[in-house]
């Protein structure tokens, strides 16, 4: 092998890709967010049983899930641009995401639902609760604890899936910066180490502080 | 002059062909993955807990990372060193041994639900080691496990659209060159779609009826 390992300029480009690294927190963050909002109506409409509410659900979460997260992306960068819904790449990027999210985690929800028994809601509305004060009171603060796990390897995957944002063009997340630094030096086995090596901590930093939650909030 | 065309048979049997290509993918880095997956698997749970957790870590760097990530890096190691591999090759590798990180975790699970009991008295009915785990305790747990191994596969199959990134023209980037070509991307993105969809539907939900199925017994 005569090829020279060039490391230097990647220290010094660190900083730069430290500050790409938020973004791409910043953007898994929010896409987890308005997913797991999404979700908890999708979920909600899917058990409601009614037509209206159960079909368009249905067809969201049947999408999510039986496509590629690229290709969600790229429908909404490219796919509604033609006709003159024009998404930024980063807008692109965190609704593909937030799409993708909302259907996983609906189905997940859909499992935490059940786990929550019908008595437990009967009991709270004979206790005077309204519908939606036993809902935000009452069941979801029970199944949030039944999905915790699966929620925290969901965001695992809505970390790892931002870096698909440079195929559309963005350039200030952790690999879009990556890449731009790339596409100046050449470096491209240097830097895109450092990358996957900062993905990494990213990753294991949140499953070991959701680790840390859980057993903080989960102990009886 | 009118220079733009429409989308016609061609174009749709361009996209069939990017679909045969993802199809393709799919195959050899599941059997790569699944190959792996079963050894890394077994040893995982049959050996002592430094060996098995060592195996855990390296393993998990592959799930922590970005596949795309990976891609990349393999790739250039491919030109680094001079390997010259086709890039085909370099993708199925790259997600196969993606694949064989999640696999791992499956065959160690389906390990885990055959009762100890039922492998003791198959070595004390004289079974060798290999017999015992040939007849015992794999037919138990692939029945267990067969659900996930089917997600995987589809989750290995939407994994493929990233290695366009490398230069493979797959179903994704297939749609992109006929985009480039006829101009309409909504109208082909949505074919394109529902190709993907035809493709991973039918199959998940065998996999959710064999899951119910197999889980009620």
């Amino acid at each position: 092998m005569d090829y020279h390992f060039q490391w230097r300029p990647v220290l010094h480009s660190l900083p730069d890709m430290l500050w790409g690294a938020l973004v791409t927190i910043e953007i898994a963050g929010l896409a987890m967010l308005l997913g797991t909002i999404f979700a908890v109506f999708l979920a909600l409409g899917k058990r409601s049983g009614e037509k209206y509410l159960a079909w368009p659900a249905d067809v969201w979460i049947e999408t999510a899930r039986n496509t590629p997260a690229l290709f969600q992306i790229y429908m909404l960068y490219f796919g509604l641009g033609s006709v003159g819904l024009q998404f930024s790449s980063y807008a692109a990027l965190l609704l593909g995401i937030t799409f993708n999210n909302a259907g996983y985690l609906a189905e997940t929800f859909r499992g935490g639902f059940s786990a929550v028994p019908e008595t437990q809601t009967r009991a709270a509305r004979s206790l005077g609760m309204g519908a939606a004060q036993t809902m935000w009171h009452i069941v979801i603060p029970q199944m949030l604890r039944a999905v915790f796990h699966a929620m925290t390897n969901q965001m695992v995957w809505s970390i790892l899936m931002s870096s698909l944002g440079i195929i559309v063009g963005l350039t200030t997340d952790l690999t879009g910066v990556t890449q731009k630094l790339n596409v100046v030096t050449y470096r491209t086995f240097e830097y895109f180490f450092v990358a996957a090596c900062l993905y990494y901590i990213i990753s294991k930093t949140f499953t070991l502080s959701a680790r840390i939650v859980a057993w903080r909030l989960f102990r009886y | 002059m009118y220079f733009g065309g429409s989308f016609s048979w061609g174009d749709f049997e361009f996209l069939l062909y990017g679909a045969a290509t993802t199809i393709a993918i799919t195959l050899v880095s599941i059997l790569i993955g699944t190959c792996l997956g079963v050894l890394f698997g077994l040893i995982r749970s049959g050996s002592p807990w430094w060996i098995s957790n060592s195996l855990g870590a390296v393993l998990d760097v592959f799930r922590s990372v970005p596949l795309l990530i990976q891609l990349v890096l393999f790739n250039s190691f491919n030109s680094m060193f001079k390997l010259n591999w086709p890039t085909f090759a370099v993708g199925c590798i790259c997600l196969g041994v993606y694949a064989s990180a999640f696999c791992t975790e499956i065959v160690r699970s389906g390990v885990g639900a055959v009762p100890q009991t039922t492998r003791r008295a198959a070595r004390s009915l004289g079974l060798s080691w290999l017999q015992e785990l040939t007849s015992i305790t794999l037919p138990i747990a692939t029945r267990v496990v067969f659900p996930s191994w089917i997600g995987l596969t589809l989750g290995v199959m939407k994994d493929t659209a990233l290695v366009l990134w490398i230069g493979i023209v797959e179903l994704l980037r297939s749609s992109q060159i006929v985009t480039s070509r006829v101009q309409e991307p909504l109208l082909i993105l949505f074919i394109t779609g529902l190709i993907y969809f035809l493709m991973s539907f039918p199959i998940a939900r065998l996999g959710n009826q064999l899951e119910k199925k197999w889980g009620m017994q």
